[in-house]
């Protein structure tokens, strides 16, 4: 079988479990729910995506009903590709009552810009794209060297843009299972003027009653999958059969071995001295600036397998991949108090 | 879909929300923690960042679970929570969604906010700071504010989990002691009956697995108590309500098959009670017209009913001009008001001030409102409403009267949650100022 971008996809699962490993899958695979009269109608998950995505759609549309302009944050990375679709899911036949606003580091993978560019061309929706590289052309980011990691920079320009746009509301995919930063950030959270989050002092969030106003000049970040974890994730794409660039399916890449990560073979990502270069099959867990995202050791190339794969991690998916969150306990609260996503 | 379909498709059934409440250094973060990493929703790399966590509070080799809760830089530091941390697990038998709230009275408005969201709540007592004197045990202010804040918002199951029990052997005494006096708070506040269990969150007794070391405690751990909770189900079975939150603009060629005509364009909301299906009578408010439901979907599916928690879209036979903030409403004689007598809980620091203008969001409507009155402001020390006039001040709870320029459709919280809870914003400041709950409405 050939899926849409042409790669191979395996129909079984072959690899192998162990007992334990096996108890724990079966654990995040609940039983399945009658209604009384012994007729089988649906899984508690899928009960539950139901519930997720109801919740969802209702905080797009508070957004298109309570902002004058807001952009919806696609990178084209799997949490931006759910976000889309339930922004869809919320508004069509209309058009999506906000244009889609990559930030663009570019550092990207080959196959994501790509996938961005026939994904959104097939919507007919509109994209705006916010280039780091015109941040560092304007002298607002500047790098101690041309190869180092653009991550951080993304802060500068997204609120270049924002500034430049007058967007007033910017939806992103941020879940708050991915980070102890974000598990504490509301779903509505505030920005001040000057972009900046203050954890220590957010507005109360209140049942779904969600407080939207703001001053001239300061922001909204809006998460409508806060709730969602990653399996969650991997389970509603593949019950909504949601496109995504192919390197989240396990393909063959050179990568080297870097203190525990497979950081992949790229221009900006060469081997340091002494460092070889060995073949694996990996996919992604999260994309993102090319300097800092790291592929996973898999053979998952079908959806399933990659959700009994995610069913079964021992390690988290920040924790997997990100070479930026680990030099400090507290990096990516610090990137958001500078207005990071 | 057959309604039998619906029924279980659209409240959160399966997943439970709580949080975990009481006074600073009750063990709330610790109790999480214990909770997550016994049932091992643990990850490998976090284990390993928390061995290296630079703040850590217990002895070596001993992991700090606080910490898995207590993310950023400023709680490390202070050894003390700020704002509430959401963590999502699951166990055999359901999924969870937990909020570690933070037990600092100036943090009462984020405990507030994690509370809003519960089906259940697990109050932690710390037996070490509670007074005992003759026999009755003293609990602390913060203990009984959370307490009284759980019952204003209805969070139906309450689990009090009395923590810390291998710092006082392990003494049933204690136990009976405390549990006797939080059963005269819950009588006096009018909670849900609620659930004792003896627990030590730092090493893990009676958390996910039953402890040896209080053979006198019979009952099942903390999480099997968690996991047997019935769900929320709340507003499957009242009248039937649908929240507009806006009005779909399809437009000349990007209007889709059929939906150009005026009558049909798409009233897109959320079902906030009841079920509401094709072909209901139903009623428009504030406006009071009288409309058929003609259509119902989600995306390209057409449905035959919405209940309860979905959002969808909707179309009526006629062509009326309904906009957000209206309510569709069939069943029992809706409301629409203008004057609403409430109980709040003040959440800003800025004081109350009744010549202020404050905007009123209940269901997806916004509007100007003016408080008007205090009638009575609850008093911690003797846990009973006291008449007062004076304005709210911050973390105060009781009630007042408000006044608001346009009628709004709403409902008694008792009767109809979803309807009967409101915001209160500061226009000047945009700070989100009260959480209310209506009492009474005309
Ligand atoms: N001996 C003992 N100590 C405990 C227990 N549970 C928590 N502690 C300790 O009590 C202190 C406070 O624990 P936390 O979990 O941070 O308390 P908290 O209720 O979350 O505090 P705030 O969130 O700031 O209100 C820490 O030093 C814990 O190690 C317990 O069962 N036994
Ligand atoms: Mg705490």
């Amino acid at each position: 079988m050939v899926n849409q971008w042409g790669y191979v996809i395996m129909t079984a699962f072959a690899e192998r479990q162990r007992a334990g490993q096996r108890r724990r899958l079966a654990r995040c695979r609940p039983p399945v729910v009658t209604d009384g009269s012994d007729m089988t109608i649906r899984t508690l998950d899928q009960t539950h995506l139901d519930w997720l995505e109801a919740e969802s759609i209702y905080i797009l549309r508070e957004v298109a009903a309570e902002f004058e302009k807001a952009a919806l944050l696609f990178s084209a990375g799997k949490d931006s590709c759910v976000v889309l679709h339930l922004a869809l899911k919320a508004f069509r036949p209309e058009k999506l009552p906000f244009p889609l606003l990559h930030v663009d580091t570019g550092h990207n993978f080959p196959e994501v810009i790509d996938f961005r560019n026939r994904r959104i061309a097939g919507l007919g929706e509109r994209l705006v794209v916010a280039a780091v590289e015109e941040s560092i052309r304007r002298g607002t980011v500047s790098l101690p060297h041309p190869l180092a990691s653009r991550n951080a920079a993304q802060a500068v320009t997204l609120l270049e843009a924002i500034e430049e746009h007058g967007f007033d509301a910017l939806l992103g995919g941020a879940r708050r299972d991915e980070e102890k930063a974000r598990a504490k950030e509301r779903i509505f959270s505030h920005r001040d003027a000057f972009g900046q989050w203050d954890p220590r002092n957010q507005r109360p969030e209140l049942w779904n009653l969600y407080n939207t106003k703001l001053h001239k000049g300061e922001n909204m970040r809006v998460f409508p999958i806060s709730n969602w974890t990653e399996l969650d994730v991997w389970q509603y794409i593949e019950r909504e059969n949601i496109p995504l660039p192919p390197i989240y399916y396990a393909h063959e890449r050179q990568v080297i071995p870097r203190r525990g990560l497979l950081v992949p073979v790229t221009p900006i990502t060469p081997p340091e001295e002494g460092e070889a270069i060995v073949t694996r099959s990996v996919r992604f867990r999260t994309v993102g600036d090319i300097s800092c995202t790291c592929p996973v050791a898999s053979t998952a190339r079908t959806i399933d397998a990659i959700i009994a794969e995610t069913a079964l991690t021992e390690i988290t998916e920040r924790g997997a991949t990100r070479m930026d969150d680990q030099t400090s306990e507290a990096s990516m609260e610090r990137r958001k108090k500078e207005g990071y996503f | 879909m057959s309604a039998h379909e619906y029924d279980h498709a659209h409240s959160s059934h399966g997943v439970l929300r709580f949080l975990t409440a009481g006074s600073v250094d009750d063990g709330k973060s610790t109790l999480i923690g214990r909770i997550l990493y016994d049932s091992k929703a643990v990850l490998a790399d976090q284990v390993q960042s928390l061995e290296r966590a630079k703040h850590k509070r217990t002895e070596a080799g001993v992991l700090d679970l606080s910490l898995l809760t207590d993310g950023l830089e400023a709680e490390r530091e202070q050894g003390i929570t700020i704002d509430v941390a959401y963590r999502y697990f699951s166990t055999g038998s359901r999924k969870f969604i937990v909020a570690d709230a933070p037990g600092h009275e100036q943090y009462t408005r984020n405990m507030v906010t994690a509370a809003s969201t519960a089906d259940a709540i697990v109050v932690l007592i710390d037996p070490t700071r509670v007074k005992i004197e003759n026999g009755v045990a003293e609990l602390l202010s913060q203990t009984r504010r959370h307490s009284a804040i759980a019952g204003l918002l209805g969070i139906r199951h309450l689990i009090v989990a009395i923590n810390k029990m291998d710092r006082m052997d392990f003494d049933e005494d204690v136990f009976i002691g405390i549990r006797d006096a939080y059963v005269e708070l819950a009588r006096r506040l009018s909670l849900p009956e609620p659930v004792f269990v003896p627990v030590s969150a730092l090493e893990g007794d009676n958390v996910v697995e039953q402890s040896e070391r209080m053979p006198w405690y019979r009952g099942p751990a903390l999480l099997e108590h968690l996991e047997r909770l019935p769900a929320g189900r709340a507003g499957m079975h009242g009248p039937c309500r649908f929240v507009v939150q806006r009005v779909q603009r399809v437009y000349g060629a990007e209007t889709a098959a059929g939906s150009a005509v005026d009558g049909l364009r798409g009233l897109q909301g959320f079902v906030a009670s009841g079920t509401l299906c094709v072909g209901d009578t139903v009623q428009v408010l504030p406006a009071g017209l009288t409309v058929t439901v003609r259509s119902i979907s989600l995306y390209e599916t057409e449905l035959s009913q919405a209940a309860a928690g979905q959002s969808v879209t909707v179309t009526l036979n006629e062509n009326v001009d309904a906009s957000r903030g209206d309510v569709l409403a069939s069943g029992t004689q809706p409301t629409s008001a203008r004057q609403l007598i409430a109980d709040i809980c003040w959440l800003d620091t800025d004081a109350m001030n009744p010549s202020k203008k404050y905007w009123l969001k209940l269901g997806a409507r916004t509007v100007q409102a003016r408080v008007q009155g205090v009638d009575d402001k609850l008093d911690l020390a003797g846990v009973r409403r006291v008449p007062h006039d004076q304005p709210f001040t911050l973390n105060e709870i009781g009630q007042l009267r408000i006044a608001l320029a346009q009628p709004v459709p709403c409902a008694l919280f008792t009767e109809d949650a979803s309807l009967g809870r409101f915001i209160l914003i500061d226009a000047f400041s945009n700070q989100t100022a009260a959480a209310g709950l209506i009492r009474t409405a005309s």
